[in-house]
């Protein structure tokens, strides 16, 4: 192609085969494909990232970063990645592009004044792998405390109780004698030290490191306001443990009166290394880990990690897609999870607002007629562990006792069919009405949450937010629409979508996506009866132990919470062992906490609690 | 009635009067104060994970823990009696859970919820997670589950009243805050290179000692015989290391516990010459 040919007035139409050959005309040295097999997009020369980058989001209209993260190559090339993943707000496929630095004094340009989502992103690369990002305004630990050793992602960091690479552990399988982990660590602890550890001169930096760059003016900088008094800029610590911030996160704001200056989100609280354990399973091993990343829609979680998997078997020879049946049924689960969470994510919402209780009781009666089901289906009622790669892992079953359900204390038995007919037609959308009716036009509700937590339409896409929160700043972007998959584009429904970009019309559009998810259960009623009896399971025979080939997979779904990507590698051998190479999770809750910063700046400190109840966070999956 | 000398009240065979018959219960003093503790436990009111949303879901209408008199959760540890562990304990959380754990008056008690809290769960080798909150704090109740169903969490509340039935205002190890003083707070771990209990001190320094020395660090050497026995015998290996386990804690603890045990006595005796006294 000739340089008038490819240099069109409006690149943002470009589709994405051709913007791989836009940025190699217009960076001949600095832009390369991914030739590795399996793999796609392009490699970037890292000293010319944020050029390139730049010519990425303003020319080719890639607005939206999705997911940015490392992956460590020991052994293969002896090199790390960073491997990004960027979409357009109109919708289509992915601009995928990679940065690689060498594993010693690894660095790599921060993408923040680009893209203000990779934020949290970088901070978390260099957290783990040790990456540094030359750029970043605010690189310190996000997920370990500072002052933590060593980069633990990196594939020659080896935990405490570090047994083997792969699973299953010689010690459990196939001969089966289990030997505890403690019982050869001498400190009887998940515990390891360097050697050269210096007790008396140990300090504890994990505190002081938060307060750094905090700008603490107790008692130490008077700032004048606008009637002349003299106060004092005063540090509050919310969390980790205090009951509003959903799970265990903590807030460090600083206040200057009742006016919040400054809010820095502190996690790390309950990360408990899913991604390393990640690495160390099969690849089926981690399907009921995803359950408990957002443990509250497990079924949606175990949809994007299936399809991450399914497109990577998908690049190998022997790969049948899923039967239609286990993607109506896919279809049936993920949307009973999305209104469930959203029935608990109001509930919650109105008790940070004050309404202690009373309506998420309302929500929970409803949850626990929907758990029931899940229960009879998947065996268990949170942790459904329910999708295999190729379809699930059994058919409904005929009838469903439930105990949600009880009259007079006599346990109910129903034909599943009926049972769900009567939740989809009757329950829910009487529980969403009930919801509406009572809260929508509350005046204490309007008068606390119109106009606060205000997130325009601009900064939501540019700080990579997701969901709830980025549709309810008008921006109808919806991955079951913008990137179809399953059996969406044959279901008939809207992206719901408000304007105002408050914590109101965030309360609304959860209200309006109930309603939606309600609409498709009503189209998928007729489709299950209509495929009863057909199979459930694409592979042979239920073998769920995938050979996977080699290559890179992004999957992504349209989790309650927002986007929920995977980034999976697999270097394995086609004939031993698996397990994935890198496992990643882009979650949803995480990065829309990008944005509460800046959301709550210039807010009362009553609305904080507020406009995080608003985000919707669930701390499984923020902190992975 | 005044006129009554009250220790004929201690015969059983004391005449009820009439205006008294059946308003009267006869109990020990015990069964009384244990009945009002249970009957009231109220837990603090925070989560960890997964269990916590089992947790809510238990304390909701369709379960009710209301009906056992736990309803009433308290955000500030001050004013709660029973901890509920519920979810993976992380290195970087325990630090707050310890302190929350020695703000809370006595009698206080704790419940391990779920897998991840009684020992490490499904996360028990990653790197940031301390497997088991009873390497740091005493618990009284174990649930197992991954999360344990509202059924479960219900279970283990009532197993948590049966053991505050069963405890004996006469014996001071039951009921040690009453009469001999609050019990020692638990010492607060320290986030260095890695998590650091102060309990251990003594031990990392002996092993950092050792590693100057060019000692393995850190791993513990089984004796060989052991070591081969465990490839092939299951159970012997099993008994070996808990033994080694068993006289490690010892040697940590030995001070502490004679510290503790003196002070206690020094206590009773203190007691019983004021009842004596009298």
């Amino acid at each position: 192609m000739t340089d008038q040919m490819i240099a069109p007035a409006a690149p943002g139409s470009l589709d994405s085969g051709d913007v791989a050959g836009y940025l190699k005309t217009k960076f001949p040295d600095a832009v390369k494909d991914d030739t590795r097999q399996g793999y796609s997009g392009v490699v970037i020369d890292r000293n010319r990232l944020v050029e390139v980058a730049e010519s990425i989001k303003n020319e080719l209209g890639y607005n939206y970063l999705s997911s940015a993260t490392a992956v460590d190559y020991l052994g293969i090339e002896d090199s790390m990645e960073m491997v990004y993943h960027a979409y357009r707000t109109s919708g289509g496929g992915p601009l995928v592009f990679k940065a690689q630095t060498p594993r010693e004094n690894a660095e790599i340009p921060s993408l923040i004044d680009v893209w203000p989502g990779a934020d949290f992103q970088e901070r978390e690369a260099y957290d783990l792998y040790g990456i540094h990002f030359p750029g970043h305004p605010n690189q310190k630990r996000i997920l370990m405390w500072e002052g933590f050793e060593g980069h633990p992602m990196r594939k020659d960091w080896k935990e405490a109780y570090y047994e083997q690479e792969l699973k299953p552990f010689d010690s459990r399988w196939p001969k089966g004698y289990a030997r505890r982990a403690e019982e050869l660590n001498m400190f009887g602890k998940n515990v390891k030290y360097p050697s050269d550890l210096n007790l008396s001169r140990l300090t504890d930096h994990s505190e002081s490191s938060l307060y750094s760059g905090m700008g603490l003016g107790v008692d130490v900088e008077p700032v004048p306001d606008s009637e002349g008094l003299q106060t004092d800029k005063l540090v509050v610590n919310l969390g980790p443990h205090h009951p509003s911030t959903h799970g265990v996160f903590r807030m460090v704001v600083t206040l200057n009166g009742e006016t919040i200056d400054q809010l820095e989100p502190v996690m790390g609280y309950l990360h408990r290394n899913h991604e390393k354990i990640g690495e160390r399973n099969a690849w089926n091993h981690n399907m009921p880990f995803t359950d408990r990343l957002d443990y509250i829609s497990s079924m949606s979680n175990n949809l994007g990690y299936a399809q991450a998997v399914e497109k990577l078997m998908a690049l190998g020879a022997r790969y049948t897609p899923p039967t239609y049946r286990a993607e109506v049924i896919r279809v049936l689960m993920v949307e009973l999870t999305r209104i469930v969470n959203h029935l608990w994510a109001i509930g919650f919402l109105l008790n940070d607002l004050g309404a202690f209780f009373t309506p998420s009781l309302y929500g929970i009666a409803e949850r626990e007629k929907v758990l029931d089901f899940f229960e009879a289906v998947s065996g268990s009622r949170m942790m459904c562990n329910y999708m295999r790669f190729g379809g699930v892992f059994k058919d409904l079953p005929e009838r469903i006792r439930s105990t949600a359900n009880l009259v007079n204390d006599q346990v109910r038995d129903f034909d599943t069919m009926k049972y769900l007919t009567e939740l989809i037609n009757d329950s829910l959308p009487r529980a969403i009405d009930e919801y509406d009716r009572f809260l929508t036009d509350s005046e204490i509700i309007k008068a606390r949450t119109q106009g606060v937590g205000y997130l325009p339409a601009e900064m939501a896409i540019a700080y990579s937010a997701a969901g709830p929160l980025l549709r309810g700043s008008g921006v109808a972007y919806d991955v079951r629409r913008a990137e179809p998959y399953s059996i969406y584009p044959e279901l008939d429904f809207d992206v719901a979508v408000r304007y105002n970009g408050d914590i109101y019309d965030r309360y609304l559009i959860r209200l309006d996506e109930m309603r939606e998810s309600v609409r498709i259960l009503k189209q998928i009623l007729p489709r299950l009866e209509a495929t009863k009896g057909e199979s459930i399971f694409s592979g042979n025979k239920a073998i769920y132990m995938p050979r996977v080939p080699i290559g890179e997979s992004y999957g992504r779904v349209e989790n309650p919470k927002g986007e929920l990507g995977y980034y999976t590698v697999s270097q394995g051998d086609p004939k031993g062992p698996q397990n994935p190479w890198r496992y990643h999770v882009r979650a949803p809750s995480f990065i829309n906490l990008t944005a509460l910063g800046p959301m709550c700046k210039g807010q009362k400190v009553a609305d904080v609690v507020a406009i995080l109840g608003s985000i919707d966070i669930v701390l499984g999956e923020t902190d992975r | 009635m005044s006129s009554l000398d009250l220790r004929q009240l201690h015969d059983t065979e004391f005449p009820i009067p009439d205006e008294m018959n059946g308003n009267v219960a006869i109990t020990s003093l015990s069964k009384i104060y244990n009945w009002s503790r249970r009957s009231s436990i109220w837990p603090m009111l925070f989560g960890l994970a997964c269990c916590a949303i089992e947790m809510i879901a238990t304390a909701a209408a369709r379960y009710d823990t209301s009906r056992f008199g736990m309803e009433v959760m308290r955000a500030s540890p001050r004013q709660s009696d029973l901890m509920i562990v519920s979810g993976t304990v992380t290195k970087k959380m325990v630090v707050p859970i310890v302190r929350l754990y020695n703000q809370m008056p006595e009698p206080k008690y704790v419940i391990a919820m779920g897998a991840c809290a009684s020992g490490g769960g499904p996360f028990k080798e990653g790197y940031n997670v301390v497997s088991g909150i009873d390497q740091y704090i005493p618990v009284d109740v174990y649930i197992p589950g991954c999360p344990p169903t509202p059924q479960a969490l219900l279970h283990g509340l009532i197993s948590l009243q049966k053991k505050i039935d069963g405890q004996s205002l006469a014996n001071m190890d039951d009921v040690p805050w009453y009469g001999v003083g609050p019990s020692d707070p638990v010492p607060v771990p320290i986030l260095g290179p890695d998590i650091i209990d102060p309990r251990q001190m003594e031990l990392i320094r002996q092993q950092a000692a050792a590693a100057a020395n060019g000692q393995a660090y850190g791993i513990r050497e089984l004796p060989a015989a052991a070591m081969d026995v465990a490839a092939k015998k299951v159970a012997k290996a099993g008994a070996a290391g808990a033994v080694a386990a068993a006289t490690a804690t010892a040697v940590v603890d030995e001070a502490t516990l004679a510290a503790r045990l003196e002070r206690r006595m020094e206590a009773l005796s203190r007691k019983r010459a004021l009842a004596s006294k009298n």
